[in-house]
């Protein structure tokens, strides 16, 4: 019975318009399943039983990515009710603990970030540690080094977004690097060479700091500036290269074997 | 349930792989025949210099509108118009500021403390120089304290104990001869640990 309202199914246009191959039963079908996908098709078609042992991967790039989802997820419900001017940001916040159901949506969304930062490290480590970052897979090595920078940006622009004490100045005290930056922060070395006569022509008031938060010190430009950068700007640009990191650890031979 | 069961389709699906093709090219040698050009106009005398200036100007073209779209959009990012108080502005007559006090007027709307200690009129900067925070001034201990870190100023701003490595840094200070108060201008900044503070722009004499 079962097996026969299955083969209907199987058999009707719809499944068959969405579905271009059978079963997975056969060697054939289970490739296609993979190649017929655009999700799926990022990954290898075959992996080592040995290479896919939790021992050996830790899961830990899978579980990234199950945190970055959870961040869109927990972040996008956030934007519901989260404005980012000054005179409501810290009384959204408040409002998103007392008010709103489902107080520890922002929790979720705090927690899975900092798990985040560490499981990215974990990977890091684990990939290094098996030597699986050696040829062919060098270019994956420095995509993935590149997401961890973008994974650690994401999680010091939504610092600010609390609007508190401690989210201005830790803002502050962290774009300050920025003012050390060679030739375009304008305490930092070569400034100097962008220097006519008297005029100087990077100063606090056009250097690479100010383009950052849009102003000389932390202020309300800085919030939507940080806020953009936290929702829109970086997030595509992680997406962007996880596709790219996934879709290379196919074509670089798959998860590599134990050593 | 008896009677027929619909065959499960089994790759090679009919689509798109396998559909039939017979006919398909007669057709497409049809729609060849038809289109054809039956008497072809000469070819156009285009040099291989004109191709080569052509090619110059259009890709020269297309880099410069790149190029300027670029530059503006990073201009973009540098706001034209902010909201932040003037580097320049007017505090108080000389004579209002009492010694050895701190003025903190100025210090949530300007970032600056008005300060007379050893006869002169001191504008300092609240930025601490370890990483940034505001220090608080402490009238009971006679020492701006930094909330951050723990970096300690003496009143005149020369650091004493915490992380920071440098003092308070200062700015320029002049009196307006027409409204006669003291003017602090923050383009113009000195710092007492590389001796830039001794000339007379950086402080007022009150003694």
């Amino acid at each position: 019975m079962l097996k026969k309202v299955s083969d209907y199914l199987r058999g009707t246009q719809v499944w068959k318009s969405i579905f271009r191959h059978g079963p997975p039963t056969t060697a054939r079908n289970r490739a296609m399943v993979m190649l017929a996908n655009v999700f799926l098709h990022l990954h290898p078609v075959r992996a080592r039983s040995s290479g896919i042992r939790l021992s050996f991967t830790w899961c830990m790039g899978g579980l990234t990515f199950f945190l970055f989802l959870v961040e869109a997820v927990t972040g996008i419900l956030l934007m519901f009710y989260y404005r980012p001017v000054a005179a409501s940001a810290y009384t959204d916040i408040m409002a998103l603990r007392e008010d709103v159901p489902l107080g520890i949506m922002r929790e979720i969304h705090r927690w899975g970030a900092h798990l985040m930062v560490i499981t990215v490290w974990l990977h890091m480590f684990r990939v290094f540690m098996t030597g699986s970052y050696k040829p062919p897979r060098e270019f994956n090595w420095g995509i993935g080094v590149v997401l961890l920078v973008l994974t650690l940006l994401l999680s010091f622009t939504g610092y600010l977004l609390p609007w508190d004490q401690l989210a201005i100045w830790a803002v502050t005290v962290g774009t300050n690097m920025a003012r050390a930056h060679p030739v375009i922060g304008h305490e930092g070395p070569l400034e100097g060479i962008l220097k006519f006569e008297d005029v100087d022509f990077v100063t606090s008031g056009n250097d690479i700091r100010y383009a950052l938060l849009a102003g000389r010190f932390v202020g309300e430009a800085t919030l939507l500036r940080f806020y953009v950068l936290h929702c829109i700007a970086v997030p595509v640009m992680a997406m962007v290269l996880m596709a790219v990191h996934f879709w290379r650890v196919r074509k670089d031979g798959g998860i590599s074997g134990p050593l | 349930m008896a009677g027929k069961v619909r065959p499960v389709q089994q790759w090679p699906s009919p689509w798109p792989y396998d559909f039939p093709v017979a006919g398909a090219a007669t057709e497409a040698k049809d729609k060849v025949d038809r289109l054809a050009v039956k008497d072809p106009a000469p070819p156009l005398p285009v040099t291989r210099r004109a191709v080569f200036a052509s090619t110059i100007v259009g890709w020269g073209a297309f880099a410069t509108a790149g190029g300027l779209g670029t530059l503006g959009t990073v201009r973009f990012l540098f706001p034209n118009v902010n909201f932040e108080p003037p580097q320049e502005f007017q505090t108080a007559p000389k004579t209002t500021f009492g010694a050895e006090a701190v003025d903190e007027s100025w210090k949530e709307s300007h970032g600056v403390w008005m300060v007379n200690t050893e006869g002169k009129l001191l504008a300092i900067s609240t930025v601490c120089t370890h990483l940034g925070c505001t220090p608080n001034w402490l009238t009971g201990e006679k020492k701006f304290k930094c909330p951050c870190h723990g970096s300690g100023y003496y009143i005149n701003g020369v650091n004493f104990e915490g992380p920071t490595p440098r003092p308070l840094e200062r700015f320029r200070v002049y009196e307006d001869p027409i409204t006669g108060n003291v003017v602090v201008d923050k383009n113009v900044k000195c710092q007492p640990e590389q001796g830039t503070c001794e000339g007379p722009d950086y402080f007022l004499p009150t003694a």
